[in-house]
C-alpha cells in the first residue's frame, strides 16, 4: 500500500497564513496524531489532506505521484469525518449509512451498514430516523461510515466530540484494527485518544511568527478556523 | 451507473419523505395561472391569447420556488463535503440531484399544466406543444437554476440573490416555449422553437453540472 505525503504545505485562510513549511508522512500502519490550540489549523490540514481545500503552497503526493493528477483515485483512498454529521433526519440510521456505503462502493450496502453499526456498539437505532438521535448517537453513525466502505487512509477531525468514554475506547479499537490491517490514519483531537505509536504533529510549531501573532488574539484565535469551517 | 441512480433515489426518497418541496412547486404553480383570471377579468378571449405566456411564466416561478433547497440542505449538514469526497465525480452529483429535482418539481408541472389550460380557455390545438415544450423546457430550468442553486449557496438570502441570477438566464426557454405554442395556435409548425429548446437542452445537459460542480468546489472550500 502506498505512502501518503505533504511536504511544504502552506495554508492561507482569508488574509491569514494558519501554518506554512509543514511537512508530514503517512505510512500503512501508521498514525498521525495532530496537535494544537484552536485555530493551529488541524482542521483545515485534515480538509487539505482530503483534497477539500487546496494547499496555497506544497503538495500532497501518494507514493510520489502529485494528488492532483489522480483526484479520484485519491478520494477512493479516503475517509473524511469532520464536525458536521451529515445525518438525513428523515431517513433511518440504516438508510443514511447504506447510503454512503453504497457510494462508497460496498458490495452489499445495508449488509456493511448494519454490520458497521454493530461494531460501533449502536445496531438498536438501525430503524430510528435521523431526527431522533442523541448528538453523540449521530457521531457515531458519522464514524460508522468509515467501516461500511473500506478506504485505507481515514482522516478524523475531532471524532472523539460528543463520545462517551465506552465509545472513544471502542473508536480506538477500530482504530487499532485498521492499523494492523494496513490502513492510515490521521487524527485531530483535544481529547485522550490512545494510538500506541502514533507520530504527533504540532501544528503551532508551523504558524509563522510574524503576522500570525496579530491575528491570534480573541476574535481569530479561538475557533477562527474551525467556525469558518463549519459555517 | 448504480452510484449515479442511487444518488437520484436517495434525493426522491428525501422529497417523497419531507413532502412538502414537491407538493408547494405544483400547487404554487396551480395557484400563480387561477390568479390571472381575477386580475385580468374572466373575458374567454382574452385569456386564451395569454395563456401560453401565463403557463410558462408560472413553471419558471414554480421551477425557482425550490431550487433554493437543491444543494443547501447537503450543504448545511456537511452532506455536500463527503459527496464532493465520494469516488463519484461531482458533475454526476449535480446531474443526479438536478434530474431528482425535475422529478419531484418538473415533471408534476407537465402534468397539471394540460388541465390549467382549460381553465384558461386555451385552444386544444395547442395542448399537445404545450405539453412537449413544458417536457423540454421544465429539465432545463432545473439544469439552469442548479447552477444558480450552487453559486448562491452560503450566501445571506440566497433565494432573492438566485432569483436575480437565474430569471434573465430562463428569458431564451420562456420565448421558445411560449413561441411554439403560439405558433400551434395559430395553424404554423412549432418545430422550429422546439429544434431550438431542445438545443439548449443539448448545450446544458453537459454545460450544467460542469458549471455547478465548479461552484459546489468554491462552497465547499
Amino acid at each position: 500500500m502506498p505512502v501518503f505525503t505533504g511536504s511544504e504545505l502552506t495554508c492561507l485562510r482569508g488574509d491569514r497564513l494558519v501554518f506554512t513549511g509543514l511537512d508530514f508522512r503517512v505510512a500503512p500502519g501508521e498514525a498521525l496524531l495532530l496537535l494544537g490550540p484552536n485555530g493551529s489549523g488541524k482542521s483545515s490540514l485534515l480538509r487539505m489532506m482530503a483534497g477539500l481545500l487546496k494547499p496555497f503552497r506544497g503538495r500532497l503526493a501518494w507514493d510520489g505521484a502529485p494528488v492532483p493528477d489522480d483526484p479520484d483515485g485519491h478520494r477512493a483512498k479516503i475517509h473524511y469525518v469532520g464536525h458536521l454529521d451529515a445525518v438525513k433526519p428523515v431517513l433511518t440510521a440504516a438508510e443514511n449509512l447504506a447510503f454512503w456505503a453504497g457510494l462508497g462502493g460496498a458490495a452489499d450496502p445495508r449488509a456493511s451498514a448494519l454490520a458497521a453499526l454493530d461494531r460501533l456498539g449502536v445496531p438498536q437505532i438501525a430503524g430510528v430516523p435521523g431526527r431522533y438521535l442523541s448528538a453523540g448517537q449521530k457521531r457515531r453513525l458519522n464514524l460508522a461510515r468509515v467501516l461500511a466502505a473500506p478506504a485505507p487512509l481515514w482522516l478524523l477531525d475531532e471524532p472523539s466530540v460528543a463520545l462517551d468514554r465506552a465509545a472513544v475506547a471502542l473508536l480506538e479499537g477500530i482504530i487499532a484494527e485498521h492499523r494492523a490491517a494496513g490502513g492510515m490514519v490521521a487524527v485531530s483531537t483535544h481529547a485522550d485518544i490512545a494510538m500506541p505509536g502514533a507520530r504527533e504533529l504540532h501544528l503551532d510549531d508551523f504558524t509563522p511568527v510574524t503576522g500570525g501573532n496579530a491575528f491570534d488574539d480573541d476574535a481569530f484565535g479561538d475557533g477562527g478556523i474551525e467556525g469558518e469551517d463549519a459555517a | 451507473m448504480t452510484r449515479f441512480l442511487r444518488l437520484v433515489g436517495r434525493d426522491l426518497r428525501l422529497a417523497l419523505r419531507q413532502g412538502s418541496d414537491a407538493s408547494i412547486a405544483v400547487m404554487f404553480f396551480v395557484l400563480c395561472v387561477v390568479l390571472f383570471p381575477f386580475g385580468v377579468g374572466p373575458e374567454p378571449n382574452i385569456l386564451a391569447r395569454i395563456a401560453a405566456g401565463v403557463i410558462w411564466v408560472a413553471a419558471l416561478l414554480a421551477s425557482l420556488l425550490s431550487l433554493e433547497r437543491l444543494f443547501q440542505t447537503d450543504y448545511e449538514d456537511g452532506s455536500l463535503e463527503l459527496l464532493a469526497l465520494s469516488p463519484v465525480p461531482l458533475e454526476a452529483v449535480v446531474l443526479a440531484k438536478t434530474l431528482a429535482h425535475w422529478l419531484v418539481t418538473g415533471l408534476p408541472l407537465i402534468v397539471a399544466a394540460p388541465i390549467l389550460a382549460v381553465l384558461l380557455n386555451m385552444d386544444t390545438a395547442g395542448f399537445g406543444t404545450l405539453v412537449l415544450t413544458l417536457a423540454i423546457g421544465t429539465p432545463l430550468l432545473s439544469l439552469i437554476g442548479g447552477i444558480g442553486a450552487a453559486l448562491t449557496l452560503g450566501a445571506r438570502r440566497g433565494g432573492v440573490l438566485l432569483s436575480l441570477l437565474i430569471l434573465p438566464l430562463y428569458i431564451p426557454v420562456l420565448i421558445f416555449g411560449a413561441g411554439a405554442i403560439d405558433a400551434s395556435l395559430h395553424g404554423l409548425t412549432p418545430r422550429p422553437h422546439l429544434l431550438l429548446l431542445a438545443g439548449l437542452l443539448a448545450a446544458a445537459l453537459p454545460l450544467a453540472p460542469w458549471a455547478g460542480a465548479a461552484a459546489l468546489r468554491q462552497a465547499v472550500e
